[in-house]
């Protein structure tokens, strides 16, 4: 039976993103007082997880790091159809830049044990670096595949997949064990029904933290980062408007000069 | 102490009936408004959705999810689009007969199908000679040879056309004290949905006459025992049937909120948006209010319900206040609209419609007040 591990980054409601405020401390967006939702592509990695559980057989791993109400991120994945979450939480793990993140992720499938396959969404919709994948693939010494938009052979220890590339796309064949991130055009993740739900009462959550790991501090949270974020700003987007009077000569004059004084024309 | 959350299961179960209202029904709300059809879409979109089975128990295939949850569900779908939640909540009422007051065996032979929703369910007691009094009915049945031959008219009944089985309650007619629910099936001969109503509001939601020539109702389909009808009729009415109006309120409530909150931030008046006027606030601010108090009151009956206790008078509560209270929602945000409030574009204008048809549902106001005032003075 294929063993998964899907990484699911718990990230706030984008509905909700004007009222989203920033800490002006450590620069990044805290978690604990503002609804979270799954990360729109690990859904996709997720759907993928399943589809091949659904054709061979597999046992999934949902690993989330994330404070303790992400969680319910977790028990949405099992209710999804996932068998086993394991939450990464612990007060040392926050403000973890995407090398930091690797790393706990990283040491926390090698606490899982061997892997057949780790599924990772291509990026988050709130850090968008797209780097967390390929650095677990690197501490964890095998094979990573970014932005796979089809699999096209699922068999045996020897995987074919499609990736995003420019333009158009690769073909790449990949040994397993190994790291895959996902794009949207993967496939369709489906939606939550009632019985998964009741079915996710019997499935298992455990967490880990720092100890657990034996990870030491200097290598999590934002002790462990070697990039950090120096300035975070809301974009405001204004229009500036001017009403053109005068004749129609006069007005077209003087759209000109504005387009001008633009650098348009 | 009395814990007012909902637990984490519940809120995932919001999700999901959020996301499915929102992605599977929504779609086809114009269609039904603009034609007064297009049920049978929601129809099997609540049944892939697994809504038919949220109460039907275990054994007999369904969720066993319970009368919360349900109220959740309705909540959702009513934000959406109360025709369907309508329709859904009163099959959810026809299916309550069966697990209320069914013997094994009808249990056995009705509520796995019920629960897949191959086939649905409802309750037809209103008559055109009244429904708050339905002692007053004239639908009768004769005894012959251990059959019921039965006769009538019902009208006002949701899922007239839809439904497959029908409990229908009606009067013996050698003796006018014994009422019996007797389980009426499409294809039975002389009995046939008739005329299909246009209400004002809830388009898209199947209103009906049922009419009964004749028809021969085996004994096996006695539901409750005979002579027990109105025991029967009204133990599901009282509890799943106004529970269920409970949920069509709430989420037209939540709907009418939204859109005014939505409308009056946009909208500028005075180089400001309106939602900075006091007469602006104060009106969502009630609507506020009485949808934080209706939820108290629909969730506590419906929690009640849960453990198995009576909870007909606390249902009866929680309905009388929150159809009042969509309604005087559903105008107030009209009234924040503007002139675009009697547009037909704008949501809300449709919200006013359906909240006039909450009312009289599941027992009038009046009646409720009846049912209240009697275990007020008990």
């Amino acid at each position: 039976m294929l063993k998964i591990v899907v990484c699911v980054k718990a990230v706030p409601d984008q509905s909700i993103a004007d009222k989203l405020k920033i800490d002006p401390v450590t620069k990044s967006l805290p978690r604990l007082d503002i609804p979270l939702v799954i990360n729109s592509l690990d859904s996709h990695a997720l759907e993928a997880a399943l589809q091949l559980k659904e054709k061979y057989g597999a046992h999934i791993t949902i690993l989330c790091m994330g404070p303790p109400p992400a969680g319910n991120i977790v028990r949405e994945c099992l209710a999804l159809g996932a068998d086993k979450g394991i939450l990464l939480t612990d007060p040392a793990f926050a403000g973890a830049d995407a090398f930091a993140t690797a790393y706990t992720l990283a040491k926390a499938v090698e606490k899982i044990g061997p892997v057949d396959v780790i599924f990772c969404g291509m990026a988050s919709s709130d850090g968008a670096t797209e780097w967390v994948g390929p650095e677990m693939a690197a501490f964890l010494s095998i094979p990573v595949v970014t932005m796979v938009r089809e699999i096209v052979k699922d068999q045996g220890d020897e995987w074919i997949v499609n990736a995003d590339y420019e333009h158009g796309y690769r073909r790449v064949k990949l040994k397993l064990p190994a790291v895959i991130t996902v794009t949207r055009d993967l496939n369709q993740p489906k939606s939550l029904s009632f019985s998964g739900i009741l079915n996710a009462r019997s499935k298992e959550i455990v967490e880990w933290n720092r100890e657990k790991l034996d990870i030491p501090a200097e290598r999590v949270g934002l002790k462990g980062s070697p990039t950090y974020v120096t300035e975070m700003a809301h974009l405001e987007s204004r229009r500036e408007v001017e009403i053109l009077e005068g004749s129609l000569e006069e007005k077209v004059e003087r759209l000109v000069q504005i387009l001008s004084d633009a650098g348009v024309v | 102490m009395i814990d007012f959350t909902f637990t984490e299961e519940q809120e995932l179960f919001r999700k999901a009936a959020r996301k499915f209202a929102e992605t599977k029904i929504a779609p086809h709300v114009p269609v039904m408004e603009k034609t007064n059809r297009g049920w049978d879409e929601v129809v099997r979109a609540l049944a892939e959705a697994e809504m038919f089975a949220i109460t039907i128990p275990k054994e007999h295939g369904g969720l066993g999810m319970g009368y919360v949850a349900r109220l959740i569900a309705l909540e959702e779908i009513a934000r959406v689009s109360v025709a369907t939640a309508m329709m859904y909540q009163v099959f959810g009422l026809g299916i309550e007969a069966f697990i209320k007051s069914g013997t094994e065996e009808q249990k056995k032979k009705y509520l796995p199908r019920l629960a897949t929703g191959e086939r649905l369910a409802t309750v037809a007691v209103t008559e055109p000679s009244g429904g708050s009094d339905p002692k007053g009915c004239r639908t009768k049945y004769k005894k012959v040879n251990g059959t019921y031959v039965l006769n009538g008219r019902k009208c006002f009944i949701t899922n007239s056309h839809t439904a497959d089985v029908q409990v229908i309650l009606a009067v013996d007619e050698d003796n006018p004290d014994s009422l019996t629910t007797l389980i009426v099936e499409k294809g039975m001969e002389g009995f046939k949905p008739t005329h299909e109503e246009h209400k004002v509001g809830m388009r898209g939601c199947n209103t009906g006459e049922i009419e009964m020539k004749n028809v021969v109702v085996p004994s096996e389909n006695v539901i409750g025992g005979e002579g027990k009808g109105l025991k029967v009729a009204m133990a599901a009415i009282s509890d799943v049937g106004r529970g269920g109006m409970v949920g069509c309120a709430l989420g037209l409530q939540q709907a009418c909120l939204e859109a005014s909150v939505k409308f009056s931030n946009e909208r500028i008046l005075y180089g400001k948006p309106i939602s900075n006027l006091q007469a602006i606030q104060f009106k969502i601010a009630e609507m506020k209010i009485d949808l934080e108090a209706g939820r108290l009151l629909g969730y506590r009956a419906a929690a009640m319900q849960d453990k198995g206790e009576r909870s007909g008078n606390e249902f009866a509560v929680a309905k009388y206040y929150t159809t009042e209270a969509v309604q005087k929602a559903a105008k107030m945000a009209v009234d924040i609209h503007g002139g675009y409030g009697c547009m037909e574009e704008f949501p809300v204008t449709r919200y006013l419609r359906d909240s006039f048809v909450l009312g009289p549902s599941a027992g009038t106001s009046d009646i409720m007040k009846v049912i209240i005032s009697r275990w007020a003075l008990s």
